[in-house]
């Protein structure tokens, strides 16, 4: 595939170049050329007036993939315990295998030492099978001995899909494993199909793709991994339609897991493994579990504002509060800070800092400009306000029109349940 | 010795915005920096030359010819010289092809000790071409590197742990992906500068590193775009209501449950 332009058609109108989120036109002799930076995403192809931008397909070379059968998870446990994460692309990956036919397993790979604990756990959670893979060496984690020792069973067993979490180990391990495989990788996914049905309501519903070009009766069992970009400004949705097996990290906290039920049982495979102590060349000296250190506004998951509305300083004690509940970091509106309430450090807003948070709590703020314009971007916004007028509520995913001093230790007393 | 350090340049994602009518990406008056996890790559790399004064630093990055302002920059903090690859038959490459590409860049370097990369770009956030780089080298990784010493051939790191972190040994020839906890790259300097803009860039196409050229570039590569898209703007919130406080938080947390944030 390859983008082209017709020659004979551009104007030079600039409006492609402008489009391309990746810098990969540039305009010659009033002529868009396309420079070696073009993923082929397709962005200019719409924009361009004169249609003189188009995709070229190439023939595909036809491939027997059909020898490669069932979705792979990655069940990754740490000292015993698997991850959340695993439980979760389990479930995800329990749906895949649904879609894609009746003969196509759920799986799950667990590799460690003393693991057998964890088996019926997996079956508890929808896996078919789930392949062990025991051994001293793998105790804990290294890059070496656990690439070895799943690239072995992939060749072996030739899972279609294997999924993996996108884990600070998931993401050393994947790529590797890709890597040495020869096939493809997609980093950090938020949303998995093979149905193009389903596929097609969730792009009509949440986006702004154009899906005429789409067949909801398509045969295509292809895994469409879709993912953003550019900080979450673009989404991409990704193919691997030539190599096999179609591999993803998922991005933990955003797929189902399913119900557990432990009456469900599944069949074991114990997997042969053959390492030795040369296979790995990292030595782990030492796990630290840390508490976790104290993250800035920029970073921070989720933030607790307060504004005028809290009254006096005392107000941030119980924001503290509720910050320290749900793992989440002080902030402050320019009223607060100008007030002597709280130090200039904690101030969110256009003299202050600029936030993205996944949820920005905004307690007793009006929500100025100056405010906003520092947090609008944040995922989900929640405003708690006496004034139902507030500029504040007018932007909220959600407004709760009612004193905070009320709200937010009700809120404290129900976030764990 | 000696260092390789891989970079990228990329568009500041910070000042990237969405045309609120057509949907597509803004770029107008978006800059092209060096990407924030390569910058502490490379100075850790710094970091080393300052103790041990003979070690020779060598910045690859693949890109279009515009990449080489960005080579400049990384030579005027202090590296020693810079290789750029840059063609065509390169060009939408995915992580597979691009570290096929780099490895071949890396062979025509020559010999190396440790190779650093930053974790992930700010424009594609994959974190995969560290990763297999080194596979495709045959040597072993670290990624998420936030503290390093080195003594003779033997290497300690800490790697960051969502929940902590691990210490872990190794020897050279090694590649070690950085995050920003690892330190705060140094501004250019005037001296720097100076050496820098003397300097030629190498600029290799893929011919001259010899790669197989059915292992890089658009068609070679395993994953390929379906479809690209914006999510839909937000629209309009809704007012959470409840005959308690009690039901009003208890509505509330279930559509934060539903969109799984809690």
């Amino acid at each position: 595939m390859a983008i082209n332009v017709i020659k004979s058609k551009c104007k030079g109108c600039n409006l492609c170049v402008k489009a391309c989120p990746f810098n990969a036109i540039d305009l010659i002799d009033k002529m868009a050329v396309i420079n070696s930076s073009c993923t082929v995403c397709n962005q200019c192809i719409s924009v361009c007036p004169f249609d003189a931008i188009e995709k070229e397909e190439i023939q595909e070379k036809v491939i027997d993939l059909s020898e490669y059968k069932d979705v792979w998870i990655f069940a990754e446990q740490r000292g015993g315990k698997l991850m959340e994460v695993a439980l979760e692309i389990l479930g995800e990956g329990y749906k895949l295998s649904r879609e894609i036919g009746p003969n196509c397993k759920i799986c799950a790979v667990l590799a460690g030492s003393e693991v057998e604990l964890m088996v019926d756990e997996l079956y508890a959670y929808g896996a078919d099978k789930v392949y062990v893979i025991e051994n001293p060496l793998l105790k804990n984690y290294t890059t070496d001995g656990y690439t070895k020792v799943m690239t072995e069973a992939i060749t072996k067993y030739k899972p279609e899909i294997v999924l993996f979490g996108a884990t600070h180990i998931g993401r050393d391990l994947a790529p590797r494993i890709a890597a040495r495989l020869n096939t493809g990788l997609t980093a950090d996914c938020t949303r998995l199909d093979i149905s193009t049905a389903n596929y097609m309501d969730y792009l009509q519903t949440n986006t702004t793709a154009d899906t005429s070009n789409l067949d909801k009766n398509s045969h295509d069992k292809n895994l469409k991994q879709t993912r953003p970009a550019f900080g979450g400004n673009l989404m991409a949705t990704i193919v691997c339609t030539k190599k096999r097996p179609q591999m993803s990290t998922v991005r933990p906290g955003v797929m189902d897991k399913r119900e557990k039920d432990i009456s469900l049982k599944g069949l074991k495979v114990a997997v042969e493994c053959k390492i030795e102590e040369s296979d790995i060349r990292t030595n782990v000296m030492e796990i630290i579990e840390a508490a976790k250190e104290l993250v800035s506004l920029t970073d921070a998951e989720i933030i607790i504002s307060g504004g005028r509305g809290l009254g006096d300083p005392s107000g941030f004690e119980l924001i503290s509060k509720l910050a320290e509940k749900v793992g989440g970091v002080v902030g402050a509106s320019r009223a607060a800070v100008d007030s002597g309430w709280i130090d200039h450090s904690h101030q969110v807003g256009q003299t202050g800092t600029t936030v993205k948070p996944r949820i920005y709590f905004a307690c007793g703020i009006s929500g100025a400009i100056q405010h906003v314009c520092g947090m609008q971007n944040s995922d989900i916004i929640i405003a708690i306000n006496k004034d139902i007028e507030a500029p504040i509520m007018q932007i909220a995913d959600y407004a709760i029109h009612d004193d905070l001093f009320k709200i937010i230790p009700e809120i404290i007393e129900q976030w764990d349940k | 010795m000696k260092i390789i350090v891989c970079v990228k340049q990329v568009p500041d994602t910070n000042e990237v915005r969405i045309d609120p009518i057509k949907g597509t990406l803004i770029r107008d008056g978006v800059s092209s920096i060096l990407n924030h996890d390569d910058a502490n790559a490379l100075e850790e790399a710094l970091k080393i030359k300052e103790s041990y004064p003979d070690t020779h630093i060598t910045v690859l990055t693949m890109g279009p010819p515009q990449a080489q302002d960005m080579l400049i920059e990384c030579m005027a903090m202090g590296a020693n010289d810079a290789v750029l690859l840059s063609d065509r038959a390169l060009g939408g490459s995915d992580t597979w092809a691009t570290s096929n590409a780099l490895a071949a860049g890396v062979a025509k370097i020559g010999e190396y000790d440790i190779i650093f990369a930053g974790r992930q770009a700010i424009d594609g956030d994959t974190a995969q071409v560290g990763p297999q780089l080194a596979e495709k080298l045959g040597i072993p990784q670290v990624t998420y590197v936030k503290e390093f010493s080195i003594k003779g051939n033997e290497i300690i790191v800490k790697r960051a742990l969502e929940n902590g972190y691990e210490i872990i040994q190794l020897r050279i020839p090694c590649l070690l992906t950085a995050i920003k906890e690892l330190n705060n790259p140094r501004y250019m300097s005037v001296s720097g500068i100076y050496k820098a803009c003397n300097t030629k860039v190498a600029v290799w196409n893929a011919e001259d590193i010899k790669v197989d050229q059915t292992k890089v570039g658009l068609e070679a590569s395993p994953t390929n775009v379906y479809k690209s898209f914006t999510p839909k703007p937000k629209g309009k919130g809704i007012t959470i209501t409840g005959d308690s406080t009690k039901a009003v938080v208890e509505n509330l947390m279930c559509a934060l449950e539903a969109k799984h944030l809690v």
